[in-house]
């Protein structure tokens, strides 16, 4: 009897295993994939397994082959590529949607806008003060994300110009315990995904010419006008193409792009 | 004599079976201290500008050699001129792989980038204050810049640098005195509040509380202990760190303290546990000796209950510091994990545990940052080891 349970499970965990479609990577994406993957699932078109962990994570388990979808908020790195390269596995890169990065300050603070150089003097820590920026008289408290996290990357690639961040900067392990640490912290700043913004924080206008100062907001990184936007991506390996190509469909079907929009990211324009 | 014989072959079997499993034991804790030191021994022979990448600099460039702290402060663009890192006066012109297409146009480049390497040599000649930062098939043969040896980690950038930026480009930086710092620094805060408190509920529930109050404390105190860590770090984010912030009028909240007061709370079930527990295995007859000899109750406990349960309340101390010093995620959320070096208990801090926790998932297998953290672990290990070792040989000098 004991065994024929075991028997039973053991199998069901192997169907489950042969059917299911594993997606691993961006914590940034995980809403938007889990949203997907459930209703993907609901029109009874197949299972997907959605797990987040970082884009790194995510193009780590692509190499070493223990998924087969690598979810990801910034592009594929050089040395990623050659160790997929080096591992044979060639594979394919489709943009599922774009997300704009909100730069957030605690309520309480008087300045609502920066261009990109105060932007790169405040995460670098060359401005200390908000009153350098035009705030009040109050030490500037950087929140940043992990080491791990594709928005870092994307951060510090697109606005800080692959310059390092301080060494002072405080590091927060999620998204949430940023906007936690934001909401709590007067001379706070920090860099969140638009779909976390809430009536915590402020949003800053940001302006990357020093002339137009955009809020974020999905029309604003739809018409391309907020500077910070990046491109959200799925990667898979070629081999396992006719297996997730039903899911990579259905999310750039215009009903998975109301699903990007609904979760608060920017869908793709048509 | 066949049941003899029966009885002294299970008494075989139950022996040999304990052997095994103690030393199946010991083997396995061996294996992953090895595994451990293996995969952090291969990082002071890896080159810290990553893999298959090149630094090189124009032929007229007197530099034969730049340092890695000083190739980040290069590429971060606070050092802009070669006097700054002992060069001729000449300003600095950074060029990676991207930057090409702002001196090449793409047909110029090659469709499938097959003319980089000729332009890169072409570009390094021409501008005499080039830096390039490469992959290694770019540099040809033919290429006509100084190519700069790789730089291989010290013993002393390691232990005695005071950057850690393992994912900095071109030039990564392992320095890991502020994470060594930030993590004796939590531990000792945790072990200065969680000691006294400990022993002092301690002796209360052992000697001074009537039995039906401790038997409803002792639950409650254990129960603390099977709360997990994320649960104490959610706490101590939104509550304590507030709280400090405010206290202390603090710009900032995460401080090295939040970490101390919420490892001190977890620390303080396994203290009072086993030091409670070791308290109450003195004899009847020697406390009731000493309060025959006319000692009052507090004489008592700190000249007969202490002393004889003294190896009991080091190990509960002992397993404190342990949880102390390896907890991850409760000190990766009230920290702040600012790699820098404290000054003082109100200052960020990041510790090795947390660290590794952050990190470990995206560095890639195998990497220069992957054996890194497995480094940080091997001196996390050592740490606790010597603890270890200290309070145990403070201990046994203590017996009577």
């Amino acid at each position: 009897m004991k065994k024929t349970i075991i028997l039973v499970m053991s199998l069901l965990v192997l169907a489950g295993g042969a059917f299911a479609q594993k997606i691993k990577g961006s914590d940034t994406m995980l809403p938007l994939s889990q949203k997907e993957a459930e209703t993907f699932q609901k029109e009874g078109k197949g299972r997907v397994t959605v797990t987040g962990g970082g884009s790194g994570v995510g193009f780590t388990a692509l190499i070493d082959g223990t998924t087969e979808i690598a979810q990801a908020s910034r592009k594929i790195k050089m040395d990623e590529k050659l160790k997929l390269t080096e591992a044979g596995i060639p594979y394919k890169e489709v943009i599922a949607a774009y997300d704009a990065l909100a730069v957030v300050v605690n309520p309480s603070n008087g300045v609502s806008e920066l261009n990109r150089e105060q932007l790169e003097g405040i995460f670098t820590g060359k401005i200390k003060n908000w009153s350098q920026v035009g705030g009040a008289n109050l030490q500037i408290v950087v929140y940043s994300r992990e080491t791990s996290s594709g928005t870092y990357e994307f951060f510090r690639e697109h606005v800080l110009k692959n310059k390092n961040f301080a060494s002072s900067v405080l590091s927060m392990p999620a998204t949430g315990a940023i906007i936690q640490s934001v909401s709590q912290t007067k001379g706070a700043i920090g860099y969140v995904g638009l779909a976390y913004v809430n009536r915590e924080v402020k949003a800053l206008k940001v302006s990357f010419d020093k002339k137009n100062y955009v809020a974020p907001s999905v029309e604003a990184a739809m018409d391309k006008s907020y500077p910070i936007t990046r491109p959200l991506y799925y990667y898979y390996a070629t081999k396992y193409e006719a297996k997730v190509k039903s899911y990579i469909n259905y999310v750039l079907s215009p009903e998975g792009q109301k699903i990007v929009l609904k979760v608060g990211y920017v869908p793709l324009s048509k | 004599m066949n049941k003899k014989f029966i009885k002294k072959l299970g008494e075989k079997l139950i022996h040999g079976l304990l052997t095994l499993s103690g030393s199946i034991t010991s083997i396995i804790v061996l294996l992953i201290v090895i595994f451990l030191f293996k995969e952090g021994a291969g990082l002071f022979n890896r080159s810290t500008l990553g893999d298959d990448m090149v630094l090189a600099v124009n032929k007229s460039n007197p530099l034969n050699k730049i340092k890695a702290a000083k190739v980040k402060a290069i590429f971060d663009q606070q050092v802009t001129n070669w006097k700054q890192v002992g060069g001729k006066n000449d300003s600095i012109i950074i060029i990676r792989l991207e930057d090409l297409s702002t001196y090449y146009t793409e047909e110029q480049l090659g469709a499938n980038l097959e003319n980089v390497g000729a332009c890169v040599s072409k570009l390094t000649d021409s501008l005499s204050g080039a830096v390039v930062y490469v992959q290694k098939k770019f540099v040809t043969k033919d290429f006509k810049g100084k190519v700069l040896p790789e730089e291989h980690l010290s013993l002393t950038e390691f232990f005695f640098g005071k950057e850690w930026f393992p994912t900095a480009v071109p030039s990564a930086q392992f320095g890991i005195l502020p994470l060594i710092l930030g993590t004796l620094w939590v531990s000792l805060g945790a072990i200065l509040i969680a000691l006294p408190l400990g022993l002092g509920v301690a002796i209360y529930l052992a000697e001074i509380a009537d039995p039906r109050l401790r038997g409803v404390l002792k639950p409650v105190i254990e129960l603390l202990s099977g709360i997990p860590s994320v649960i104490y770090g959610f706490f101590g984010l939104v509550v304590i760190v507030p709280l400090i912030q405010q206290a202390f009028n603090l710009p900032v909240g995460e401080t090295a303290l939040a970490g101390s007061i919420v490892l001190g709370i977890m620390a303080l079930p396994t203290i009072i546990t086993v030091a409670e527990d070791a308290m109450r295995t003195t004899p009847r007859a020697m406390k009731e000796a000493s309060l025959a000899l006319g000692a009052t109750r507090w004489q008592t406990i700190y000249r007969i209950i202490i002393p004889y349960s003294i190896s009991g309340i080091t190990a509960g101390a002992i397993l404190g510091i342990g949880r102390a010093i390896g907890e991850t995620m409760a000190v990766l959320m009230v920290t702040g994990n600012a790699g820098v070096i404290p000054h003082t208990y109100l200052q960020p801090v990041r510790t090795i545990p947390a660290t590794i926790a952050a990190e470990l998932g995206e560095s890639a297998q195998g990497g220069i940052h992957y054996q890194a953290l497995f480094t940080l672990g091997c001196v996390l290990f050592v740490i606790t080891l010597l603890v270890n070792l200290g309070v145990e040989y403070v201990s046994s000098k203590r017996k009577f």
